[in-house]
C-alpha cells in the first residue's frame, strides 16, 4: 500500500519539478503546521513579508487536522516530500530527532551562544550536541482570567492575589438555584484543559514541593506537598462548593457563556475571548502560594528545518527559518496568535508588560516552568482520574495521590526505556 | 491468443470467472488483508511511527495482559454487547411487529424511526451529550431541576456513564434494524397465517410457532452484525467523553478508544497493533460462535 502511494506521489513530484524547473529559477518551499485559524493567518502574514523581502523564493503553507499531523509528517519525510520547514510541539523533539526527520540549525547562522542570550532559558531543551534542532517563534503561559461584570456585581474590587483571597473571591462569585444546583461557578475547574498544567508547575511547588526531578523522568509530587495541592484543589469543589468540575462541559465555554467568575487558561485562549460580544474580561497573574511562591507553566511549539530540505530549497528554508525567530516575526505572533515572543527582548518591552491582558501573562513568563511530558494525554489522564476518584469513589487525597504517582511513573518508564 | 482458443467452453468459462473474480481479490488482498497483516506484524514490534521499527518479540501481549486498564476496558466492551445486542433486538422487533399491522401513515412512521440511522453519529453524540449535562445547560436535567427533583448524574457516574452512551448508540441503530426486520416479516407467506387462522390459534402462539422461527434468518443476521457494531462501537463514546476520553476513571472506555489513544496519543503503534489484534480475535470468535449457535438451533 505503502509503496504504491509513494510511487504515485513520486510520479506527481516528478511531474510539478518538471513544471517548475522549466518556468524559472525560483525555489519553493514547503511549511507544515496544524490546522488552527490563528496561526495559519500569522503564517501567512509571515510568509508575505519574508517573499516581499526575499524575491525568488516562494513559501507555501500546508496544514492539517491536529489528529493527523503526525502521522502525515512522519510518513512524507522520509519519501522525500512534505514539508521543507516543519512545526512541532517542543514535547516531541526526540522523537523528531531519533527519526532523523529535522536537521540541526548550522552554528554559523544559530550560534547556541547567542540563541542562550537571546532567548527564554525553556529554549535550552532543543538543544542536541552543540547545535540547536529547532526554535520557537513564541511560547505560551497561563495567567487568571476574569469576568469584570461578574466581579462588580459581586462588590469586588480586583482578581485575587492568592490562593486564600481566589477562595473567598470565588465564594462570592459562585451562585446557585433553590434546590443547590450551582448556575454560576466562582472558578472553573477541571483537569482536563489546563488544570493539570496548573496543579504540576504551580500548585504543588506552591505547597513546598516539585512534581518531578530536574530531568522529568521521575515524578517526586507524591509527599505532603503534592497531598495539600491536590487536597486544595479537590476542596474547591467538596469544601467550598465554588466550582463544578465540567461545569457546562468546558471551562472555557462556561467563561464564555459569563457563567464562571474566573478561570485558568492559556494566552492561546485570548483570540477566542476577544471575539465574544457582551463578554468583559480582564486577565490577573496567577494568584500567589502560601508563602508568596509564584509559579508558572509554559510551552511552546518550535519550528525546524526538515531532512528533506537539500540544495538551495535549504538555503531558502534556513532563510525563511530565521525569519520566523526574528523579532519583528514574534511581534506579528503575539497581535495574530496572542501567544508571547520567545525572546525577553520582544516579549519583555515596556508597551507589552504595560499590556492589560498581555501584561500579566509577560510577567508569568519570567518565572515559568516547562514540563518535559512523555506523553502529555496519559499524564493528564492520570491527574484527572486522580480527581475523580476523589469526587466520585470519596478516596482520600493520599491515595487517589499515589495511585496517580504510581501509574505516571510507569508512564515515564515505559517511554525513556 | 492461440492457448485461449484451444481451452474448452468450461475452461473458457473459469478463465473469464477468474478474469471477472481478480477485481475484487485484488482488492480485498491489498485493501485488507495486507494491511491486517501488517497490522499482526507490527504487535510483535515497537514503533513510535517516526523512527524505525523493532522487534519485540511479545513484550507487547505481555504488557497488554498485565494492564489492568485493559481488563477494564475489555470488561466495557462487552457490556456494550451484553446489553446493546438483546436490548436493540427487542426493541426493534416489537417496533417492527407493530408497524407491520399499521396502515394508518405507515410510510411516515417508518421514515421516523429510520431517520436517526441517517443522521450523522457525531452530530447526534454531541446532542445526547448536551442533554446529559447538568444544570444549567443540560435539557434532562433542567427539566428535573425544574420539577425539584435531584439531578442525575448521567455520563458523570462511574455507573450510569456506559449505560448513557449506549442509550443514543441503541436509538440511532434502531431505524435499520426495524427495516430489515419488516422485510422479514414481509417475506413469510400469509398462507400460514390463514392456515393458523383457520385452526383458531390464538396471536401469542402465531408469534412463537409461526412468526418468530420462520425469521430466524433475519435474527442471526442482526445478531452478528449488531454484535460486531457494539464490539467496536467507538463515534459515541469518543465524541459524548472528550473532555474525559472513555468516561470518568476508564468506565465507558471500549477497546477501540483504547486502541486509538494508544496509537495516536501515546504514539506506541506496536501496542496499538498488538490491542488491535485482540480485537479482531474477539470479534472472530463471538461471530463463529453465533453463527455456530444460530445455525444448529
Amino acid at each position: 500500500m505503502r509503496s504504491i502511494k509513494k510511487g504515485i506521489l513520486g510520479l506527481a513530484a516528478g511531474a510539478v519539478l518538471a513544471l517548475s524547473s522549466a518556468a524559472a529559477q525560483e525555489v519553493e518551499i514547503e511549511y507544515w503546521q496544524y490546522f488552527f485559524e490563528a496561526r495559519i493567518n500569522a503564517i501567512d502574514k509571515l510568509i508575505e513579508n519574508f517573499e516581499a523581502a526575499n524575491p525568488g523564493i516562494t513559501v507555501i503553507q500546508t496544514s492539517f487536522p491536529y489528529a493527523d499531523y503526525r502521522t502525515k509528517v512522519a510518513a512524507s519525510i522520509p519519501a522525500g516530500q512534505g514539508p521543507d520547514v516543519v512545526q512541532l510541539f517542543y514535547g516531541w523533539l526526540n522523537d523528531y530527532v531519533d527519526a532523523e526527520l529535522i536537521r540541526p540549525l548550522p552554528t554559523d547562522m544559530f550560534p547556541p551562544d547567542q540563541i542562550e542570550e537571546e532567548f527564554f532559558p525553556m529554549v535550552q531543551a532543543m538543544k542536541r550536541d552543540g547545535a540547536y534542532m529547532a526554535l520557537p517563534t513564541a511560547v505560551r503561559a497561563l495567567a487568571l482570567f476574569y469576568n469584570k461584570r461578574l466581579f462588580e456585581e459581586a462588590g469586588i474590587e480586583a482578581p485575587p492575589k492568592t490562593l486564600d483571597e481566589l477562595v473567598a473571591t470565588a465564594a462570592a462569585l459562585t451562585k446557585s438555584d433553590g434546590s443547590g444546583n450551582i448556575t454560576q461557578v466562582g472558578i472553573t475547574t477541571g483537569m482536563n484543559a489546563q488544570d493539570h498544567h496548573w496543579w504540576r508547575e504551580v500548585l504543588v511547588r506552591q505547597f513546598g514541593g516539585s512534581p518531578y526531578t530536574e530531568d522529568y523522568r521521575t515524578v517526586t509530587y507524591n509527599n505532603a506537598a503534592g497531598i495539600a495541592a491536590l487536597q486544595w484543589y479537590a476542596d474547591l469543589e467538596t469544601k467550598h462548593g465554588v466550582t463544578q468540575s465540567g461545569f457546562m462541559d468546558e471551562p472555557q465555554a462556561a467563561f464564555k457563556a459569563g457563567r464562571a467568575g474566573m478561570h485558568i487558561d492559556g494566552s492561546f485562549r485570548i483570540g477566542a475571548l476577544d471575539k465574544t460580544r457582551g463578554l468583559e474580561w480582564g486577565v490577573a497573574e496567577l494568584p500567589a502560594g502560601p508563602d508568596g511562591l509564584k509559579s508558572n507553566y509554559s510551552s511552546y511549539w518550535v519550528n525546524a528545518v526538515t531532512t528533506k530540505a537539500e540544495g538551495e530549497k535549504l538555503e531558502a528554508a534556513l532563510k525563511f527559518m530565521q525569519y520566523l525567530t526574528s523579532d519583528e516575526a514574534m511581534q506579528i505572533w503575539l497581535e495574530t496568535v496572542g501567544e508571547l515572543p520567545a525572546k525577553p527582548t520582544a516579549a519583555l518591552t515596556e508597551e507589552n508588560k504595560m499590556d492589560p491582558v498581555f501584561g500579566p501573562f509577560v510577567a508569568g513568563l519570567g518565572y515559568a516552568r516547562t514540563t518535559i511530558f512523555a506523553n502529555e494525554s496519559g499524564q493528564r489522564q492520570v491527574l484527572m482520574d486522580a480527581l475523580q476518584r476523589i469526587l466520585l469513589e470519596g478516596a482520600t487525597a493520599e491515595e487517589a495521590l499515589g495511585e496517580a504517582a504510581e501509574k505516571e511513573q510507569a508512564i515515564l518508564d515505559n517511554y525513556y526505556n | 491468443m492461440l492457448g485461449y482458443r484451444a481451452l474448452s467452453i468450461k475452461q473458457k468459462q473459469v478463465v473469464w470467472a477468474w478474469g471477472f473474480l481478480a477485481l475484487p481479490v485484488l482488492f480485498y488482498s491489498i485493501i485488507r488483508f495486507y494491511p491486517t497483516f501488517g497490522a499482526i506484524v507490527l504487535s510483535f514490534q515497537d514503533w513510535n511511527l517516526l523512527g524505525d521499527k523493532t522487534w519485540n518479540g511479545i513484550e507487547n501481549y505481555q504488557k497488554l495482559f498485565a494492564d489492568p486498564v485493559f481488563w477494564k476496558v475489555f470488561s466495557n466492551t462487552f457490556l456494550y454487547l451484553i446489553i446493546g445486542t438483546p436490548l436493540s433486538l427487542v426493541f426493534s422487533f416489537i417496533v417492527a411487529y407493530n408497524l407491520d399491522k399499521v396502515r394508518f401513515m405507515h410510510g411516515t412512521i417508518r421514515a421516523l424511526y429510520f431517520l436517526p440511522f441517517m443522521t450523522s453519529t457525531v452530530a447526534m453524540a454531541w446532542l445526547w451529550r448536551w442533554f446529559y449535562q447538568p444544570v444549567p445547560i443540560g435539557l434532562f436535567n433542567n427539566m428535573l431541576a425544574t420539577m425539584a427533583i435531584p439531578q442525575f448524574p448521567f455520563l458523570r457516574s462511574t455507573f450510569w456513564a456506559l449505560p448513557s452512551i449506549l442509550a443514543p448508540a441503541l436509538w440511532a441503530g434502531l431505524g435499520f434494524q426495524i427495516i430489515i426486520f419488516m422485510a422479514g416479516l414481509r417475506a413469510i407467506p400469509n398462507t400460514y397465517y390463514e392456515a393458523a387462522r383457520i385452526d383458531g390459534v390464538g396471536p401469542w402462539t402465531i408469534l412463537w410457532e409461526i412468526t418468530l422461527p420462520l425469521l430466524k434468518p433475519t435474527i442471526v443476521f442482526l445478531v452478528v452484525f449488531s454484535s460486531i457494531g457494539f464490539l467496536r462501537i467507538f463515534d459515541q463514546v469518543f465524541n459524548m467523553t472528550t473532555n474525559d476520553p472513555g468516561g470518568p476513571l476508564n468506565s465507558t472506555k471500549p477497546l477501540v478508544l483504547m486502541i486509538y489513544d494508544t496509537a495516536f496519543n501515546a504514539f506506541d503503534m506496536g501496542y496499538a497493533a498488538a490491542q488491535t489484534v485482540v480485537l479482531f480475535t474477539i470479534l472472530l470468535v463471538v461471530s463463529l460462535v453465533q453463527l455456530r449457535i444460530m445455525r444448529s438451533r
